[in-house]
């Protein structure tokens, strides 16, 4: 019961309290702003090359954009408590780690979704773009574990943001390296041979061809497989980032530099 | 004499703390080199020769843009933190002339960047620059890149009043790239939206370096750009006053 308490509620508090990005201030430029102009950059992009239709760019850099809050808000929910000087009082708890961290990667995923689905609503209708409503419950679902891949992601991030400490700079670099190498804007067979197997390791690649699947009237029995090794990449993530959780929190103690901001 | 000598000085201080800084010196040129990537290889998959030009040098240009938007709008913000903001509106020194300097420094990265895209895209998509008109074509970089620090200073002292400021320039990033034609045809968007594109200074360096590179004259489109450039420093000098004015007034320059 004490762990379902720390991961439901100390998670959403952690998340309230630490990812300032909710403040509508931020929340409206970069979560809500953020795809679609995003969405329509590429879509313009593409139209321009004569490469692709709306549709293909639009669930491409929604679903990339999902990761910004699963990279950055995972990032802040762990790394700023160092920032908070409450992450020693955090560390000191007897708590269990992963209700601990994971509690914060249910609010974030959560965000991850909501910005992704909105990025695709929006993009819809801004470009006219045929996308089937019967599909969207498939859509909202591979689009969720895209969600949870990139929280992954951002769980590892978090973790480094321990000893690093600029996580701005990071979470960018990691942005960028999903935009590219993820199939967002381009198929992976059209990428150069050399960058797909790299894309199949990230988060983020089986969903965006889920959902493109989905969207094109492919039903849970052909898209399952991806959605499948999207789910095992995230946990994958997932693992990686409470053992580096785990190994830099041990390191912080050893040499002292728990505080060091 | 003094002038210039605080200009330079502040100038050369300036542009070293942001080489130095992970965010503004590498980030800076990593985020439209990747962006870049990213169109240039929405452009590969066709491999038409003349589009990929028509990209190439747009994309080139993506760096100084972004050089300006998210940093000149945390410009105040950071001297705000550094608690160094009361004084340099104090000190004699117009607002003007020391926020100028710094928006030129962030300028120079942009330049940077350019050479980094240029040298990248050859070498990644084996894509050499081809340009008829070589002066032209760096006046036109050069143009673009004084007209678009202006930008950022016109940029810095609207958002001065803005706690989270670098949310506003962050959300101007893309807009920028698609609006001021960077890697799309402007011919491409909506007749409404290009009335926009023609008010930004970058369109028309952009348009300058594309003109220089196929031999074209580009002296129409640098004289729009330098009048264009020249109202955003006219509309921020007038601006800055009346906001740093009313910031005093009011005992709001702190935010706090």
């Amino acid at each position: 019961m004490t762990s379902l308490r720390i991961f439901f509620i100390g998670g959403l508090m952690s998340f309230r309290a630490l990812f300032n990005w909710m403040n509508p201030w931020i929340f409206v430029p970069t979560i809500l702003l953020g795809p679609i102009t995003q969405i329509l950059l590429f879509a313009y992009v593409g139209r321009a090359a004569g490469v692709g239709d709306d549709e293909f760019f639009i669930i491409g850099n929604a679903l990339n954009y999902a990761a910004i809050p699963g990279m950055f808000a995972m990032t802040f929910t762990i790394g700023g408590e160092r920032f908070a000087q409450t992450l020693g009082l955090v560390l000191v708890s007897p708590a269990r780690r992963i209700p601990l961290f994971m509690g914060r990667a249910l609010p974030v995923i959560l965000t991850g979704w909501g910005t992704a689905m909105f990025g695709i609503v929006s993009g819809v209708w801004a470009l006219d773009a045929d996308i089937p409503w019967g599909s969207f419950p498939l859509v909202g679902l591979v689009v969720a574990v895209g969600a949870f891949a990139t929280a992954g992601i951002g769980l590892v991030m978090g973790a480094i943001n321990l000893v690093w400490r600029d996580g701005a700079t990071l979470g960018n670099v990691v942005f960028l390296v999903l935009l590219v190498f993820t199939g967002t804007n381009v198929a992976l067979e059209d990428l150069p041979g050399w960058m797909a197997p790299i894309g199949r390791c990230l988060p983020l690649t089986h969903a965006i061809e889920a959902t493109r699947m989905v969207a094109d009237g492919a039903a849970w029995g052909q898209v399952s497989g991806l959605v499948g090794t999207e789910m095992l990449i995230g946990a994958v993530y997932v693992v990686l980032g409470l053992a580096a959780l785990r190994w830099l929190e041990q390191m912080s103690r050893t040499h002292a530099t728990l505080d060091r901001v | 004499m003094s002038r210039l000598r605080q200009l330079w000085v502040c100038y050369r201080l300036q542009l070293k703390v942001m080489m130095f800084s992970p965010f503004e010196g590498f980030l800076q040129v990593f985020f439209p080199l990747m962006f870049a990537t990213a169109a240039l290889l929405v452009y590969r998959v066709n491999n038409d020769p003349e589009a990929m030009l028509y990209a190439g040098i747009g994309a080139a240009a993506m760096g100084i843009w972004t050089s300006q938007t998210t940093t000149a709008a945390t410009l105040v913000q950071r001297e705000r933190w550094a608690g160094t903001l009361e004084l340099v509106v104090a000190a004699p020194t117009p607002f003007a002339f020391v926020v100028l300097p710094i928006t030129f420094g962030m300028a120079t990265l942009g330049l940077y960047s350019v050479v980094a895209v240029v040298l990248w895209d050859w070498w990644l998509f084996d894509l050499p620059l081809q340009v008829e008109n070589w002066p032209g074509f760096v006046l036109s970089i050069l143009m673009a890149t004084f007209t678009i620090a202006l930008f950022g200073f016109l940029l810095s002292v609207t958002v001065v009043r803005y706690r989270t400021a670098w949310a506003i320039g962050s959300a101007l990033e893309y807009p920028g790239w698609l609006l001021c034609g960077f890697v799309v045809p402007l011919a491409l968007l909506p007749g409404w939206v290009q009335p926009l594109s023609w008010a930004r200074a970058p369109t028309w360096g952009v348009q300058a370096m594309r003109a220089s590179a196929a031999g074209e004259s580009p002296w129409f489109d640098l004289a729009m750009c330098a009048a264009v450039g020249l109202a955003y420093a006219l509309l921020a000098a007038w601006l800055g006053n009346r906001l740093i004015d009313s910031a005093r007034r009011h005992a709001t320059l702190s935010l706090t």
